[in-house]
């Protein structure tokens, strides 16, 4: 295990230079104070951004399946293995493929929502009241 | 092969009512009987979860589409595995936080709206009602090939015990029955699975794809049910009992290359290794149509559509949104969603080659059209009529009933659930009995009159509905703070609407043909991004109609679980 890297806030940033003092940014946030309501515009971005991304890599790497057969019929007719290369990709590749996307998105998602948490609750230094 | 069947349906029935005899020993308050009170592990409930979601069109029907098809109806699997990523990008975690336990309950929350929630009623409903009724048309169609009982029976049994059990059991009972039957319907395709292939590497890898298409690989007495046209590619000499183009026959016949017409009742025999004549009302496919992807505009309009319907349509689905108020919280509800990716994956893996190795061992079924039977009559056809054989017949069939009850349960509950909250009562146990009995009996009815469509056909266009109009709802409502209420119900009204329209046209009048049967037979290419622009352009339109506090709804959906917020 190499050593854990200093966090780097990127999506988040803007809000972070804010400075806000941690009991006053949960506050904010059920307020719903300028401050709050842009903290929690923030976190829907950043999950939206992650979700929108890994979708779009499906749609490209899945759904432009048929459009890619239809238009170089010479990818259709390959054959892998001994088999045919359409077969084996929708009946095996797609499902390992499919779950790979989904186990990087609840990576990153949870890694964003550590760092909201982190961001509201100042994490190691005053223990939540 | 008759009587293991037999006993491995009973068994698989009984293991099911009697597993929902225990869970009913728990079920005390109305909580415990909805949402098993929230204490369901998530393994448990991942389980439970692809348990309930495989149904008789991933068991029987898949397979049997691959095997009529070919390979653009792999998009079926791949969609029905993708829908649950689209799941969990989009909505799992802000669903299970929003607290909403069912799609009406999500309008209310996050839209404060009672009369949107009566129309999502109305859409779960018809969505779960048209994905029941192939279930029950599953069991039906199983039991007939499996003993020669009437079709109604098969559909009549699993009606009568899915609606009894739900109605008493609720759905703590359904968790413990519907974990076991994910890894029951796994071991029943596999298993067999294994068998077919080593007895396939036996026979010498007989060609899957064979380029002229399928050949006989014992003689075949086929059976025909309705007047067919056999279009047969070489002379074939077979031996024909009833009337084959207006002709009685009663014996030796040579069928000349070019079209036959096969009259109601006429008994086929066909020697060893002849070639398959074509029936085009079963699959017009040439063989490298089966083989290859297909390269037309419609087509390709139909692959689209199909994925979109599928991808997008899981969301939708009725009962697969009630699981997931069972997790603990959104992070668990996420974890849960990646798991059910993972196992419902591995089972999609298996039916395919099941259509596949169809195409070698039971071609006939090409010509009686009766192909969501090839997962229930491979076994015995490859392994043969010993008793392994009959093993895993009776093996596959049981899985088969698994798939049904499970599947037609959860349904059953979630449809029983908005009725009797919406519709019937207030939510109340005695409510939710009653629900499940009126629930249970109007898709019986329906399974009964119509029994002639294809099981796969019928859940796509369940699919397709429901991604025109809860998948618009859920991802607008979750992520964009500028839905309202009127655009949500517009929205719903005119894509699903449309979508629901050209369903009961494909279902109830018959498939169009040309560019307005794809049209209608697969509507999601233009019925979801219609859905979605009218949802957007009417909430603009009404955006002085904004609920109050959308920011602090938002908020909930969003914040991490650690800050209880």
């Amino acid at each position: 295990m190499e050593p854990p890297t200093p966090r780097v806030r990127v999506v988040l940033g803007d809000v972070s230079r804010a400075r806000i003092r941690p009991a006053r940014a949960r506050a904010e946030l059920e307020e719903q104070s300028p401050v709050g309501a842009a903290l929690a515009r923030g976190l829907v971005r950043a999950q939206l951004s992650v979700a929108v991304r890994l979708a779009a890599v499906v749609a490209v790497g899945l759904g432009g399946l048929p459009l890619l057969f239809a238009a170089a019929p010479a990818v259709a007719h390959a054959r892998l293995f001994g088999v045919s290369l359409p077969w084996l990709l929708l009946g095996v590749v797609a499902y390992p493929f499919l779950y790979l996307i989904g186990a990087v998105y609840v990576h990153l998602a949870e890694r964003n929502e550590q760092e909201f948490v982190a961001l509201v609750e100042d994490r190691g230094q005053h223990p939540p009241t | 092969m008759i009587s293991y069947s037999v006993t491995a349906v009973v068994l698989v029935t009984l293991a099911t009512v009697a597993i929902g005899i225990y869970g009913l020993r728990f079920a005390r308050t109305t909580s415990d009987f909805l949402v098993a009170s929230r204490m369901v592990s998530p393994t448990w409930n991942a389980a439970a979860i692809s348990g309930e979601y495989l149904s008789a069109a991933s068991f029987l029907g898949v397979a049997g589409l691959v095997l009529k098809h070919g390979v653009d109806l792999l998009w079926y699997p791949v969609g029905f595995a993708a829908g649950y990523l689209a799941l969990l990008l989009f909505v799992a975690a802000p669903l299970r936080r929003s607290g909403a336990f069912t799609l009406p309950d999500f309008c209310e929350v996050r839209l404060r709206s009672k009369r949107l929630r009566k129309l999502a009623t109305a859409f779960v409903m018809f969505i779960g009602w048209l994905y029941l009724v192939p279930q029950l048309q599953g069991a039906g169609l199983t039991l007939q090939t499996v003993t020669g009982a009437p079709y109604a029976l098969g559909a009549l049994l699993v009606g009568v015990v899915v609606t009894l059990n739900v109605a008493l059991g609720g759905m703590r009972s359904i968790t413990f029955v519907q974990a076991f039957q994910y890894w029951l319907k796994l071991t029943a395709l596999a298993v067999p699975l294994v068998f077919l292939l080593l007895q396939w590497q036996h026979d010498g890898r007989p060609d899957l794809t064979a380029p002229d298409g399928p050949r006989f690989t014992a003689a075949t007495t086929v059976q025909i049910d309705h007047e067919t046209v056999l279009r047969v590619a070489e002379s074939t000499e077979v031996v024909a009992r009833g009337t084959v183009d207006g002709a009685a026959q009663a014996g030796a016949l040579l069928l000349t290359p070019g079209e036959h017409t096969a009259a109601e009742g006429t008994v086929l025999d066909f020697p060893d290794a002849a070639a398959v004549p074509r029936v085009s009302a079963v699959s017009a496919d040439s063989p490298a149509e089966w083989l290859l992807p297909g390269g037309t505009s419609q087509e390709l309009f139909a692959t689209y559509s199909l994925i979109l319907a599928t991808f997008l349509g899981t969301m939708g689905l009725p009962h697969v949104l009630v699981r997931f108020y069972t997790n603990p919280d959104g992070a668990a509800a996420r974890r849960t969603t990646l798991v059910v990716l993972g196992l419902v994956g591995v089972f999609y893996l298996t039916p395919t080659l099941y259509g596949v190795l169809g195409r070698v061992y039971t071609p006939q079924l090409l010509m009686t059209g009766n192909t969501d039977a090839v997962v229930l009559l491979l076994p015995s056809a490859v392994v043969g009529g010993g008793v392994t054989g009959r093993l895993l017949s009776a093996l596959v069939a049981a899985g088969a009933f698994a798939a049904f009850l499970s599947a037609s349960s959860g349904l059953l509950t979630s449809v029983a659930g908005v009725l009797s909250t919406d519709v019937l009562g207030h939510g109340s146990v005695r409510d939710f009995r009653r629900s499940a009995l009126v629930a249970g009996v109007v898709p019986l009815l329906l399974a009964l009159l119509v029994s002639s469509l294809d099981v796969s056909q019928v859940v796509g266009l369940a699919f397709a509905v429901a991604a025109s109009s809860f998948c618009p709802l859920l991802v607008l409502g979750i992520w964009w703070r500028g839905l309202t209420a009127i655009g949500a119900a517009a929205g719903i009204v005119v894509g699903g609407g449309a979508a629901a329209s050209a369903v009961l046209m494909t279902v109830l009048g018959g498939p169009l043909s040309g560019w307005a049967g794809v049209l209608t037979t697969q509507p999601a290419a233009w019925s979801v991004p219609l859905a979605f622009l009218v949802m957007i352009l009417v909430s603009l339109l009404t955006r002085h109609r904004l609920p109050s506090g959308v920011g602090a709804i938002m908020l909930r959906l969003h914040a991490p679980d650690a800050l209880r917020m």
